[in-house]
């Protein structure tokens, strides 16, 4: 559809006056492209440590996630066995092959570990965050064999691990992150489990993702542990 | 052709939306909680009305170099193995799509929201050619089945009643028990879910809209609070994001500005749920995701506006806030506008995108209260514009004889001040006069349409020159 393309751009440039050789115009687009400003940034999330896992929180939290914190990694599988367990589903999760969670002791456990993405069988998922984002209590996932996509949307319940020193405080700190890498297939910023106001303006969870999004933070050792 | 047009007969379409009273006891309830809670997400970020600027910055900037970023997003949209393909108007988007659907074997697609499919007309087509889309929004999908068009931009079904929606899933959904309880919203989403799911698995391709396209990685952005958005393109062969020129953005850093108020403009929440940043097709060691990834880049229309005054049209994210806050919209609801945007935002877009001919009556379908433009994330003008419009209403002949000739009455005397002055005097006296004994005018000649609905009020004192002459003489 090249005609269509070179039609398109040249009404483009007629109605702004313009040929699009002109040297200055695409210095600037070449500058803003390079350059990446990043604009207007809130304070809120200029905090560091506990009170940055704190922000994080009280995000995820007011938009009904649930969160809670171990001190390290080898705490995972036994906070998301109890996490199951307190909200009677059953001990099973399906994950992909990331190398953090497949170093987690799970056969200290009782759950059923299934591996690979999901064809849209499995109640119970467990991620890795790629990062997290204290501004809003959002959690960013990147596709790949590591945490399949389908994983973030398909199951019932959605567990994620999120390293605290992977915790951020703004959206640009994720982007500046990810620029030195190739740009993923699919980032996907998650906040909160799936719903729907489209009835009536009720507010339903579990529209067509997870009903529930349960957050597990590794704090590290030195942090103040509190259950949800 | 683009989706069927009513907005000729927005005058009865409104006195239709005024009567029907299921519709007015649903919008009564919508306008305060939309405002109420923008304005509690707006207050709670110092940096709110900063970054309206900064959006708005955004947006003229990439306008202004339209043509650099589309030429930039197509080569990194190709440099990640996705493919663009330039759609000069609604026909030629739809025989793309369905050309695309074709070469893949489609033979149902599921599609996220999105409002350029409904401006194209997308679903009829694709029934047309033997393919079945099926909407996967919640209130997309509710509005599919009633074959009606969204009456707002972010809650298409805002306009029905959960009785009403129980009507329609028991009429469809047949293979269900007879017997089953859809008395509550939350059993009508969980049977929506139910099959929904499925149409989710078995379908061939995944057409999405776009928030946001990004120059800078070859990026298309959707925002959801559902996750439908991400099912319908994660799952298929194929994901086709079909999105208007003027989606482009320069880099991720600049969509970060817009998404900061977009979501508190639209719903007052922080952030959407699933914010989903897409950069071509599935990588070689992937185990999900689209094997294809397609852009159709429609102008339908938007290169040409960027030449006139209605560029700054070009800038709204489609959050919904004008509408949310406008005492029309909050009256008639959108069905009335008669095309595919409603409230402030339609009245605008409508009259570039389908002519001033058939779209007359919408930007005079404002009291110029102005919360639109208070409340537009990216600044639009929308009073201003819609001005515009009435300006050429009036200079292509296309207002009534009757206003025409009545104007141009008045403009006889507003160009002779002096006359202007004995005649609003003379005609005050006498109105005063006139109306002494009850204080009002029921009936007035040539004043019914005023006095069909209320009284007109009795001049009780001079003309407003007169009283602004006196004043300024009593301060001087």
């Amino acid at each position: 559809m090249s005609s269509g393309r070179d039609e398109i751009l040249s009404n483009i440039r007629r109605s702004l006056g313009v040929s699009g050789r002109e040297a200055p115009r695409r210095a600037a687009v070449d500058e803003r492209l390079k350059r990446a400003a990043p604009g207007i940034v809130p304070q809120r999330g200029d905090v560091t440590g506990t009170e940055r896992i704190a922000l994080f929180r009280r995000y995820a939290e007011a938009v009904q996630a649930t969160v809670a914190l171990v001190a390290g990694a080898a705490d995972v599988p036994l906070a998301v066995a109890a996490y199951l367990r307190d909200q009677n589903l059953p001990a099973t999760v399906r994950m992909g092959d990331d190398p953090r969670l497949a170093a987690m002791p799970w056969q200290e456990t009782a759950l059923a570990v299934a591996v690979g993405p999901s064809a849209g069988g499995d109640l119970n998922a467990v991620s890795h965050a790629y990062a997290g984002v204290a501004e809003t209590g959002t959690l960013v996932m990147v596709s790949g064999h590591a945490n399949p996509t389908t994983l973030n949307f398909l199951p019932d319940n959605h567990v994620v691990v999120l390293d605290a020193r992977d915790l951020v405080g703004h959206y640009e700190d994720v982007w500046a992150r990810l620029r030195g890498v190739e740009m993923p297939r699919t980032v996907n910023w998650i906040t909160g489990p799936s719903r729907s106001a489209d009835i009536e303006r009720t507010l339903l969870l579990g529209a067509h993702g997870p009903r529930r999004l349960h957050v597990v933070v590794i704090a590290g050792p030195s942090a103040p542990l509190t259950s949800a | 052709m683009v989706a069927p047009v009513t907005s000729p007969s927005f005058k009865a379409n409104a006195s239709q939306a005024l009567a029907n009273a299921q519709l007015q006891s649903v919008l009564s309830g919508m306008r305060e909680g939309f405002a109420a809670r923008r304005r509690e997400a707006a207050g709670q970020l110092p940096e709110f009305e900063a970054l309206r600027d900064s959006a708005r910055d955004i947006k003229h900037h990439t306008l202004a170099h339209l043509d650099l970023y589309l030429e930039r997003y197509v080569d990194t949209v190709t440099a990640s193995g996705g493919q663009v393909h330039f759609a000069r108007d609604a026909a030629e988007a739809r025989a793309i799509i369905t050309s695309l659907c074709q070469s893949l074997d489609a033979k149902t697609v599921t599609k996220g929201k999105s409002m350029i499919a409904e401006e194209i007309g997308l679903n009829d087509h694709l029934e047309q050619a033997g393919i079945v889309p099926v909407e996967t929004d919640l209130g997309e999908y509710i509005i599919q089945l009633r074959h009606e068009m969204p009456s707002h931009i972010i809650g298409p079904a805002l306009h029905l009643s959960a009785k009403q929606i129980e009507a329609d899933f028991r009429r469809v959904h047949t293979d269900l028990p007879r017997d089953r309880d859809l008395s509550q919203p939350a059993t009508l989403l969980a049977e929506a879910r139910q099959v929904l799911r499925q149409r989710f698995l078995a379908a061939d391709v995944g057409i999405t809209g776009a928030n946001f396209l990004i120059a800078e990685t070859g990026t298309s952005v959707i925002v959801t609070n559902e996750g439908n958005g991400d099912l319908t393109q994660t799952l298929p062969k194929a994901h086709i994001v079909l999105a208007s020129i003027e989606k482009v953005v320069p880099t991720l850093e600049d969509c970060a500005q817009l998404l900061r108020v977009l979501a508190r403009s639209a719903t007052g929440q922080e952030i959407s749920v699933y914010t989903t940043f897409s950069t071509g097709p599935r990588r070689p060691d992937d185990v999900d995701g689209p094997g294809a990834y397609h852009v159709v880049l429609l102008d339908n229309g938007r290169s040409a506006m960027l030449g006139t005054s209605f560029r700054d049209v070009l800038s709204c994210i489609r959050c919904g806030a004008c509408m949310n806050h406008c005492p029309i919209y909050e009256s008639i609801g959108g069905h009335a506008y008669g095309w595919v945007y409603p409230g402030p935002i339609g009245a605008v877009l409508t009259p570039s995108l389908i002519g001033v001919d058939k779209a007359a009556h919408l930007p005079n379908a404002s009291t110029f209260c102005g919360r639109c433009e208070e409340v537009c994330p990216v600044r639009i003008p929308l009073p201003k514009l819609m001005r515009h419009w009435r300006e050429r209403e009036f200079e292509r002949h296309l207002t009534p004889a009757a206003t025409r000739s009545g104007l141009a009455f008045w403009a006889f005397f507003a160009k002779r001040p002096r006359l202007y002055r004995l005649v609003t005097r003379a005609a005050m006296g006498m109105l005063a006069y006139a109306g002494r004994a009850r204080g009002r005018f029921r009936r007035l000649p040539f004043a019914g349409g005023w006095t069909e609905y209320r009284d007109l009020p009795a001049p009780e004192g001079a003309t407003f020159q007169a009283r602004w002459r006196g004043e300024r003489g009593g301060r001087a």
